[in-house]
């Protein structure tokens, strides 16, 4: 899967400044990353590390201040207006007053395909997240994980090239996360699609991902990229791989590391940091 | 958007549900039935009793009466005074719903205009009776429709603006993500999400907009209009035909608001409002 070299994001040199002046809060400084066609990558670090800013770059939905982020090969904003990314939100953002199916056909409603295709399409993707049962049903007679795959499902119907998550399993029970980790593992196998993925769990970022890239806070950066060597595809065996245990523990050494780091040289002072960013919005 | 326990097989269970909604309704309404039929049969019984005079309050078998015997008055004044309420609801909606337009696209407009309308919301508008009637004439119901048009106006254009305005900032990030239009924004997550403020606002402008035409009538309007006909009734003491004009004008209110609530049952049937009735 990871044979296709060609280069789906590029990030060189971003940076992301929150505020101007003394109160300025640098939320990302001097990233590097190239994600190739195909990979699965999560981005993992403390809150406040720029992990979702990170993302939201990639995204387009809002601006580097320094540096360039390319999504298949054109500037961001471009590859956005060109609508070449599915997105998925730590909230399911599902409009109430839609069925489940007409929420899924959202993005394909607003690039103008017809109707006929679009109900294929969603019901498509909707029987790829095992809901086909409830494509009439309204949102809120899903429960909280079922809401998220329809979410999925909405990010896919445009069966873009790039699905960016942002930490979009943080509300679920644990039991819930693992189940939608093994289904988000089924269904990148099937539509072969590069995933950037936002999460603050070592076990969730082992387990999904070609390679985890390691962040650190105040400035925002990336410490460390694990290549997640583990057989594809991941089962719930994966889980029990004594490889899986090893990178487990090198993700939270690398977390680790940067936090005592942090601590040593910051003090007290990161705390407000991350809460001036969160008060702007962009955790 | 809690999210509740989801049904296995949603079709079956939502069938059935259908088949005992009826049922379920009718159940519902049996209560308050039987708390308005004995208020009635008290208010018959104890006046007797206690030997009550007529004019201060009439039995209700008399007012009845007092419907039947002047029907042709009281119809002809229902309508008079439903087409000025009516008039003065859709009219004083629209100007809300395009204020609201207008001051949600623009942010200056919106900071002006919003703390204003919000203070007018609470000037009783219904003392400016006098003034229209000056300004349209007595006899004219658009004297009545203008004052009805005004009263409503305000909570119209306050609701659908909150509407319009709180929307939820991960939607329209889920818009921008799609590269969506201004226009497709406002089409599908701004008007959608304004539909429920706007059907609540519609359920206090139609008990003012009856409000407002009655009272509007108090200072004038042609012999059978609804305020004028009670003003004129109470003044020469026949209270029952007053008293039958309140009942069709408080029965007119009831019906307008009932309306709304079915238009809120068929325009929003996602909405937490209808989810008793139909889950």
């Amino acid at each position: 899967m990871t044979d296709d070299a060609r280069p789906v994001v590029e990030i060189a040199g971003a940076t992301k400044v929150f505020g101007t002046g003394p109160t300025a809060v640098t939320a990302l400084e001097s990233i590097d990353l190239a994600i190739r066609a195909g990979e699965f990558v999560s981005l993992i670090g403390p809150s406040g590390c720029g992990k979702s800013t990170l993302l939201r770059l990639i995204g387009d939905l809002t601006p580097a201040t320094a540096g360039s982020v390319r999504v298949n090969g054109k500037p961001a904003d471009e590859a956005r207006r060109g609508r070449e990314y599915g997105i998925v939100f730590q909230a399911p953002v599902l409009f109430e007053w839609r069925t489940v199916d007409r929420n899924v056909e959202l993005p394909l409603e607003i690039s103008g395909h017809p109707r006929a295709e679009r109900r294929a399409r969603a019901l498509e993707m909707l029987n790829l997240v095992e809901l086909g049962d409830f494509a009439r049903a309204y949102p809120w007679q899903l429960s909280g994980g079922m809401q998220q795959r329809v979410a999925i499902a909405r990010a896919l119907a445009t069966d873009p090239e790039l699905l960016l998550m942002d930490e979009p399993f943080g509300a679920l029970d644990e039991m819930t996360r693992e189940r939608m980790n093994n289904e988000v593992m089924a269904i990148w196998r099937r539509t072969k699609t590069t995933v950037v993925f936002v999460t603050h769990s070592i076990p969730e970022a082992v387990f999904l991902s070609t390679r985890v890239v390691v962040m650190s806070a105040r400035p925002g950066r990336i410490t460390k990229v694990i290549d997640v060597d583990l057989p594809q595809p991941r089962t719930f065996e994966t889980r029990e791989h004594p490889r899986y245990f090893d990178l487990v523990t090198a993700v939270r050494e690398a977390l680790r590391q940067r936090e005592t780091d942090g601590s040593l040289v910051e003090g007290g002072r990161g705390g407000d940091v991350a809460a001036r960013i969160r008060a702007e919005g962009y955790t | 958007m809690t999210a509740a326990a989801a049904p296995r097989v949603p079709e079956s269970r939502l069938a059935l549900m259908a088949r005992t909604r009826w049922g379920r309704r009718l159940r519902a309404a049996i209560p308050p039935v039987a708390v308005f039929a004995l208020v009635i049969v008290a208010w018959e019984a104890s006046l007797t009793l206690l030997g009550v005079q007529q004019f201060l309050l009439p039995r209700p078998s008399v007012i009845v009466a007092a419907l039947v015997a002047e029907q042709a008055d009281l119809s002809r004044g229902a309508a008079y005074t439903a087409t000025e309420a009516l008039g003065g609801l859709f009219l004083g909606s629209l100007l809300g719903i395009g204020a609201a337009f207008a001051t949600a696209r623009w942010v200056t407009a919106r900071e002006s205009l919003l703390p204003v309308a919000i203070a007018a919301n609470s000037i009783p508008i219904i003392a400016l009776a006098p003034i229209a009637n000056i300004w349209f004439g007595s006899d004219n119901p658009v004297s009545r429709m203008a004052i009805v048009a005004v009263m409503v106006f305000f909570p119209m254009m306050v609701n659908a603006v909150r509407g319009l305005v709180e929307v939820d900032p991960a939607a329209l990030e889920l818009m921008e993500a799609n590269a969506a239009s201004t226009w497709q924004v406002i089409a599908k997550v701004r008007i959608p999400n304004a539909l429920p403020y706007v059907l609540t606002a519609l359920k206090i402008a139609t008990t003012l907009s009856v409000i407002g035409a009655v009272v509007g009538e108090y200072f004038g309007g042609p012999q059978y209009a609804l305020g004028v006909y009670i003003t004129s009734e109470a003044y020469v003491f026949r209270y029952m035909n007053a008293w039958a004009a309140i009942l069709i004008a408080s029965t007119m209110g009831i019906v307008f608001y009932l309306a709304v609530v079915g238009l809120e049952r068929l325009a929003l049937p996602w909405h937490a409002s209808n989810r008793a009735a139909s889950g």
